[in-house]
């Protein structure tokens, strides 16, 4: 018997188990790069570093978005109480973005860039050879022909069905995602246009429309494991979302100090991003209230520990560790120094990877036609929760002391030393980093196996736990 | 939340809040734009400097390097690389790599014609010429 509220909510489970499959590559890629930042000649010239960053960054964005359509297909009919449009399309879009993404990868690993860049229609229209947006021009077409048609069935879903605060903020992320993205194409031969315009995928789907992604993927978690009532969840939504791009919209200025800018961008740009922890941190207030108010102990522990830990490390990894280096006066030193990786580190873990994996936490037991997971496997995904977590915090921690390191010895002192010269300083923050890194790995093999844990066939019911409304004060959060 | 403030006023308060920013953030671009020929010297683009951008797009240096901080942090800044070095040094660099030092890090042989790498300089000294706010902090980038 089914567990799931409309049958075409299935279709998000190839979609799922893709992203993980990518995350697991995203991760050995990047343990790769990290022995290359101290054993700098480490598979050379097989994979030169250029080319593992590109697989590492690429796969995550291929499986974040592989991780947010199946976060749409699942929650998407639940809300809007019908069958999603079309299950086909779905699952025919599933196969061209698989298959496109690992053509991609493979042509990476396969030929040289400057060849992939003539069978991948770069002539046709240069595209490529930007940060992030190296895929070949033909992958850019069809990641804009699979998004339109993905948002084409949800959109057609929503519009037949019941209309919430959910999936409207959810599609209005998601045509933000494919707007912005069409800024990918515009590659003027006029760097300093190049750079303004290619922040406006990069910047405003992260610090922008990915946000609303995020929040709708979480609300819809929290009322699920929570019960608590949905005008209070979504009126919450838009005080979040309307921080997030009052404060991130104009908050795009600060990586518009050092670009040919003008300079008033350092006020601009200072004074919002400054104020981009607070959508973040309301997203922590929220969670937290939520969950203490809760009206039902869901019996998934760790979708709520997934949900919990989501706010507490977004709020670190894109509030804090974002604030420490926006405001102009400090980012003329750290710009673009290991405190970018370190941020860039915990924020894409903390907001979008772990919401990625919280509503999977939360559905993937549904779709494999259980209530909730043994309590093994729950407790083997928890270990995996702190595992990855604590080990992404210690990578960030060894990153910003070498980067504080490397602004200090490049840039402070009055005998600023060569780019090289310092980084040989640096080893010892990166090979803990790739220690850190290898804990991560551990943690991710534990998060594999949780999928698979079965020993005690016992499962919790959710009807035994549900009892009458509590309180903060005869309830207090356990998780 | 209190029941003061309800569902349907945060609602508006997104739309306005969004539609304000949008404008306000849109307004900027448009002075931006209007501005940036004189801190580019456009004027100074040549179709050579247009070749040379291709070139550092099509061999991904962006994959090692920063280029006025944005990149990859495993090579160095090259925003500032003509000032630092001129543009003879660069040309002897690129043609000398890989360097082979054991256990350094490596940059690939691209095979650049000389005026392939011609183009490159011009596209590099014409980046360092733009107006970065006296950024980055010293000649090292």
């Amino acid at each position: 018997m089914s567990l799931l509220q409309y049958k075409s909510q299935a279709v998000a489970k190839p979609y799922f188990i893709a992203a993980i499959g990518l995350f697991v590559g995203q991760i050995l890629f990047g343990l790769i790069m990290g022995l290359q930042y101290v054993i700098g000649d480490f598979m050379f010239p097989a994979i030169p570093f250029n080319i593992a960053r590109m697989v590492h960054t690429n796969l995550l964005i291929v499986w974040l978005l592989f991780g947010f359509m199946g976060a749409a297909y699942y929650l998407v009919p639940e809300e809007s109480e019908t069958e999603l449009h079309s299950p086909l399309l779905a699952h025919v879009l599933f196969w061209i973005f698989l298959i496109a993404g690992a053509l991609t990868v493979v042509g990476y690993l396969s030929v040289s860039y400057e060849r992939l860049t003539e069978i991948g229609g770069n002539n046709l229209l240069a595209t490529m050879g930007r940060e992030f947006l190296e895929q070949p021009t033909y992958t850019k077409i069809g990641l804009v022909i699979v998004v339109l048609g993905f948002i084409y069935n949800i959109g057609l879903t929503v519009l037949k069905g019941r209309k919430t605060a959910i999936t409207i903020i959810l599609l209005t992320g998601l045509v933000g995602l494919a707007v912005f993205f069409l800024f990918a194409f515009y590659n003027p031969s006029n760097l300093v246009k190049d750079k303004y315009f290619w922040w406006w995928v990069v910047h405003l789907w992260v610090e922008g429309v990915w946000e609303l992604i995020m929040g709708a993927i979480l609300g819809f978690v929290l009322i699920k494991i929570t019960g608590v009532d949905r005008e209070v969840i979504e009126k919450w939504l838009y005080v979040i979302i309307t921080l997030a791009l009052v404060t991130g919209l104009v908050g795009t200025g600060h990586h518009y100090y050092w670009i040919g800018a003008p300079g008033y961008w350092q006020w601009w740009g200072g004074f919002f991003s400054a104020l981009e922890p607070l959508p973040f941190f309301a997203m922590v207030v929220f969670c937290f209230n939520m969950v203490n108010r809760r009206r039902r102990d869901h019996p998934n522990k760790a979708a709520t520990l997934w949900a919990l830990g989501t706010a507490v490390m977004a709020f670190l990894g894109a509030g804090v560790w974002g604030f420490l280096h926006t405001l102009a006066p400090v980012n003329y030193y750290t710009h673009g120094t290991q405190i970018t990786a370190a941020h860039g580190h915990m924020a894409f873990y903390g907001a979008y990877v772990m919401v990625v994996l919280t509503i999977i936490s939360y559905a993937m037991p549904l779709l494999r036609g259980r209530e909730v997971n043994p309590e093994r496997a729950q407790v083997l995904e928890m270990w995996s929760f702190w595992l990855m977590t604590v080990s992404m915090v210690f990578i960030t921690l060894f990153l910003t002391a070498a980067g504080i390191l490397q602004s200090w010895l490049q840039r402070i002192i009055p005998t600023p030393q060569s780019f090289m010269a310092v980084q040989d300083q640096l080893h010892i923050f990166y090979w803990l980093r790739e220690l850190a890194g290898l804990v991560f790995l551990i943690g991710l093999g534990v998060y594999l196996y949780s999928f698979f844990a079965k020993d005690k066939p016992r499962t919790v019911e959710v009807g035994e736990t549900v009892e009458t409304v509590k309180t903060v004060e005869t309830q207090p959060a356990t998780f | 939340m209190s029941q003061f403030f309800t569902k349907s006023m945060a609602r508006n308060i997104f739309y306005g809040g969004t539609l304000f920013s949008v404008l306000l953030f849109l307004a900027l671009t448009f002075h931006t734009t209007w501005t940036l020929p004189k801190r580019d010297h456009r004027e100074n683009l040549t179709e050579q400097v247009a070749r040379g951008k291709h070139l550092w797009e099509t061999r991904n240096c962006i994959g090692c390097h920063t280029l006025l901080g944005e990149g990859a942090y495993f090579a160095p800044e090259l925003g500032n690389v003509y000032t630092r070095r001129g543009g003879d040094f660069i040309k002897v660099w690129i043609k000398a790599q890989p360097t082979k030092v054991p256990g350094r890090r490596q940059m690939p042989q691209f095979n650049f014609t000389d005026a392939q790498l011609d183009d490159l300089v011009a596209f590099l000294k014409w980046t360092s010429e733009i107006n970065t706010e006296n950024w980055p902090p010293n000649i090292e980038g």
